[in-house]
């Protein structure tokens, strides 16, 4: 039962790879038909990589998320494969799957302030974390709690785990979420966004943490996310989704520098920076993405592509121009700069 | 929470001296008085009679009597039972309601959260349908037409049970309470399913479940705090509707408590008994809903770090 | 105040979204299109609760009998048929339900009885209707101080045992039908103040009304212009559960022996009498129960139908 139990945590020495998603599907039965969140996605994880998977709101990026911790809602589906350690979570029993989740893969949310449970302790929420998986006791645990508190810049730890969530700050909030996923040190954290719901100020702060984070525990970030400012000093490879479909994967250095997918360029594009002041402009894509319950044929982007043609109404298929960079456009890049 | 509770402590004084004052002048203003029923009675006994119970002073002058009265917690003689005072019938009636209502009252908690958890948790299944449809029957027939059924059935064609008196004996609590709890159960496993399912689809039930906990801890460490909310909330209201519920029970069932004196003093105009059980069980609610509010505030940090 | 917000947590949540939706419609200036959609979509979402059809398909049918019954059956309500007291019900004696201690026909008592119930039902709930929005509607449209104090008095009257009030009510001033509708109505009110105050509130903080009140609408034109169309949904829903709450009330009243008084009579009535005499002539329990129940069942039924159609909350 406890394959996955914390004495044989040196997985990573097996030489499989930590995450490979083949053929994702997640299916949402509605009132108004099937919609497809996400459509035949695969991708794969190194042990201590950062992947960053990037879209709009729709893409189906968090709905991948949510599909590897099976915590698609109840009217979801999700088919394929997702292989932790050569594992399918997917098709693990509610038991099995209890054991990964938390101690092996943790989740952090996009709204801290409606994740923690507003009716506990923080140190109620996080002492029950390795409780359950570590079956440490109160005092050790506790004494754990006010460790990892310390790490995340928590102030006057001792004090402030007796409180309840509503007592913090946002910015507060989401440490203490990050501190309860990194407790029993996971191979993989998924992180949903975790900077969305934050003031900007405060955003900056939670990007520095996680960075620290990572490099303290290598811990291995599966990172959901639309802003490209937390992609660019996080991640090692960069997933583009839209529509459910992935567009481009690709080394974040090449992503930035070299992006292919005409998608992938205007959502570059439609970052404000900093660094050009003066007569910058901010260029939004135009129009809207579209509508999941009935994608028209061909290149879902084509609508809002500036470089679509004729053979933009089939589906390209997704290739790798370069090793280790794939794409799904029958352009391959060059005409975009 | 000290300061919370004074507050809501407070609100009760206002509530009860309203309760005490519409009482009060509902009654009086009420034409024919408690000894005109007895229409043989000489006029200067008649005078004496209203001279006794102080009928013939301002209206005034009789309301602060009686908050005075009421202040010491003397409700006054009966008009109708001579030899016994309202207070003396209210200790005789309570014991029995009380017993009663405590009973069906513990019963529909238990039994509505049970039901509306399990419900929740098989929404939309067959057992929720199921479930639920016999909430509805709960809720939808009255339990006058319940009782009567029950007691047809059970006492009158199986003589299982009695089919009403009272002893102190559980064979005559079960149908009351049975019945009596009923309606409450039922609204109690609505409200339950309700707000379970809502609580289950928060985001902190979805960080809970991300830690790897069992579905059994989920609920009952995490969501099951929260969805009893609104079941707490409701448990004044229930009361209330208990109390009501009780003066049917009681004369189906030939209980001779509070329910049954009331009934009998509304009908012979006893002012006193009347008065009496209404402030009673007014000031009875009004206690309870503040412990309910105490208890509330307990259960959610919101309002008792404040 | 928590307590109160939690209660009205349900009905609130009813008919945020629809108004919600309804709010966005208007700023657009486009207020046909989306209206019709949201209460076409209600209706969609009704017709498919299968429950809440066949509720609607009885209550209908109970209504019809109840009208026209007593014109078609040939027993007079008051009749009394000296052949056959205390009967059973038969198909050769013509008393379908069977007959009374003074051989009445129990099925004309029944429909009779179903006249007043129903009868009650509505106009009591009308009166609670129109006391609640105008109170509800007020206090949550003024807010601040006026709020407070009216949502107050509302707390106090929750906490007043009603039902002796009522019988206080019956006792004092005699059993009196118009007394009935009255005194139920009234006490009805509170949940449909709460209600409607909670919806106004957030109503008042949509960008519509704001845009209304920066042109200089008057708080009266407000009201009746943007925030009691928008009660639409609200109100509806609280009417068919209202009903079926305020029957409950009539037939206890009745019941105690002091609601409507003979010759006249009402279902709680017919069940008073039918379980006296339950052990020798258990059919004058039972028709008039079951007639009683069915329609509280239904009324029921179709209340949770509709707000669970004007409810998006689970529509994905």
């Amino acid at each position: 039962m406890r394959k996955f139990g914390y004495k044989t945590r040196s997985m990573a020495v097996t030489g499989k790879k930590l995450l490979e998603v083949e053929q994702l599907e997640v299916v949402f039965e509605t009132r108004d038909g099937e919609v497809k969140a996400v459509n035949k996605l695969d991708f794969s994880m190194q042990s201590g990589e950062t992947l960053a998977i990037v879209g709009e709101s729709g893409s189906g990026k968090s709905q991948t998320a949510l599909a590897i911790m099976k915590l698609l809602a109840a009217n979801g589906e999700a088919r394929g494969a997702a292989r932790f350690y050569g594992r399918n979570l997917l098709e693990m029993t509610a038991t099995e799957i209890n054991e990964v989740r938390g101690e092996h893969i943790a989740m952090i949310f996009q709204d801290p302030t409606s994740s923690l449970n507003p009716y506990m302790t923080i140190e109620e929420q996080m002492l029950e974390v390795l409780m359950r998986h570590r079956k440490m006791s109160r005092k050790d645990a506790r004494l754990r709690v006010l460790e990892m508190l310390t790490q995340v810049d928590i102030p006057d730890p001792q004090r402030r785990i007796r409180q309840y969530p509503h007592e913090y700050s946002g910015g507060m909030q989401q440490r203490v979420l990050i501190a309860m996923g990194l407790l029993c040190q996971p191979e993989l954290l998924i992180a949903d966004e975790p900077t969305t719901a934050l003031d900007v100020t405060v955003q900056d702060q939670i990007k520095r943490l996680m960075r620290e984070l990572k490099e303290k525990f290598n811990t291995s970030i599966l990172l959901i996310t639309h802003d490209l400012g937390v992609v660019a000093g996080l991640a090692d490879k960069v997933l583009v989704m839209y529509a459910g479909q992935l567009v481009e994967s690709a080394p974040v250095d090449e992503i930035f520098y070299r992006p292919r997918h005409p998608y992938t360029a205007a959502l570059l594009k439609a970052v404000p920076r900093l660094d050009q002041v003066g007569d910058y402009d901010m260029h939004p894509i135009p129009g809207n993405p579209p509508n999941l319950l009935n994608l028209p044929k061909g290149c879902p982007f084509r609508n809002r592509c500036e470089m679509a043609f004729d053979a933009c109404k089939q589906m390209p298929q997704v290739r790798e121009v370069v090793p280790g960079h794939r794409l799904r456009c029958f352009l391959d890049g060059d005409a975009l700069k | 929470m000290l300061n919370y509770s004074l507050r809501r402590l407070a609100w009760a004084f206002p509530t009860l001296l309203l309760l005490i004052t519409v009482a009060f002048f509902m009654i009086r203003v009420a034409p024919g008085g408690p000894f005109d029923s007895e229409k043989n009675l000489p006029p200067e006994i008649q005078q004496n009679l209203n001279a006794k119970y102080h009928l013939d002073e301002p209206l005034v002058q009789q309301y602060f009597r009686y908050l005075g009265q009421i202040l010491r917690f003397d409700f006054g003689p009966s008009f109708q039972y001579r030899d016994w005072t309202v207070n003396q019938l209210i200790a005789r009636g309570f014991p029995v309601s009380l017993s009663i209502g405590a009973l069906a009252m513990l019963l529909s908690f238990t039994l509505g959260v049970g039901i509306g958890t399990m419900a929740a948790l098989r929404q939309n299944n067959v057992l929720d349908h199921g479930l639920m449809g016999f909430a509805m029957l709960g809720i939808s027939i009255p339990n006058f037409v319940i009782a009567p059924l029950l007691i047809l059935v059970i006492s009158v064609y199986w003589g299982w049970l009695p089919s009403g008196g009272w002893e102190w004996n559980w064979r005559n609590m079960v149908l009351p309470v049975i019945t009596l709890a009923m309606p409450i159960t039922a609204y109690i496993a609505r409200l339950m399913r309700g707000s379970m399912i809502e609580v289950l689809h928060s985001d902190f039930i979805r960080t809970a479940r991300a830690k790897g906990l069992s579905e059994f801890t989920v609920i009952r460490r995490h969501a099951m705090k929260p969805a009893l909310l609104p079941v707490i909330s409701f448990m004044g209201p229930a009361l209330a509707g208990l109390i009501t519920g009780s003066v049917v029970i009681e004369k189906i069932f030939a209980i001779p408590g509070i329910g049954s004196f009331f009934v009998q003093g509304a009908m012979n105009r006893d002012y006193t008994l009347v008065m009496g059980v209404v402030i009673f069980y007014g000031a009875l609610i009004i206690l309870f809903n503040f412990l309910v509010d105490l208890i509330y505030a307990w259960l959610n940090p919101r309002i008792h770090y404040k | 105040m928590n307590r109160s917000k939690q209660q009205s947590a349900g009905l609130d949540a009813g008919s945020r979204g629809a108004t919600g939706k309804d709010a966005f419609a208007q700023a657009l200036d486009v207020p046909q299109v989306a209206g019709r959609s949201l209460w076409e979509d209600a209706r969609h979402r009704l017709l498919k609760n299968r429950a809440a059809v066949f509720s609607l398909g009885l209550l209908l049918l109970i209504l019809v009998i109840v009208t026209v019954g007593p014109w078609l059956i040939p027993w007079d309500a008051d009749y009394t048929d000296w052949d056959n007291i205390y009967s059973p019900p038969s198909i050769a004696s013509g008393h379908y339900f069977g007959t009374d201690a003074v051989g009445r026909d129990l099925f004309v008592r029944t429909l009779q009885g179903g006249r007043i119930s129903l009868l009650v039902g509505f106009v009591a709930t009308i009166v609670s209707l129109l006391i609640g929005v105008t109170y509800g509607a007020i206090a949550g449209f003024f807010g601040g101080r006026v709020d407070q104090v009216m949502m107050r008095i509302v707390d106090i009257f929750y906490a007043m045992p009603f039902m002796f009030f009522v019988i206080l009510l019956m006792v004092v001033f005699g059993r009196n039908i118009i007394l009935v509708f009255i005194a139920i109505g009234a006490i009805n009110w509170l949940d449909m103040a709460r209600i409607v105050r909670g919806q106004t509130l957030s109503l008042k903080r949509t960008e519509y009304v704001e845009a209304a009140v920066a042109c200089g609408a008057t708080p009266w034109q407000i009201i009746v212009r943007h925030i009691l169309p928008n009660l639409m949904g609200v109100v509806i829903v609280y009417i068919t559960l209202t009903i079926p709450q305020v029957i409950l009330v009539e037939s206890f009243l009745s019941f105690l022996g002091l609601g409507v008084q003979e010759p006249m009579t009402s279902w709680g009535a017919l069940v008073n009498d039918g379980a006296q005499d339950m052990e020798s002539a258990p059919w004058m329990l039972i028709f008039p129960a079951v007639f009683l129940s069915i329609t509280l069942y239904c009324l029921n039924y179709v209340g949770d139908g509709l707000r669970d159609a004007l409810d998006p909350r689970d529509r994905i």
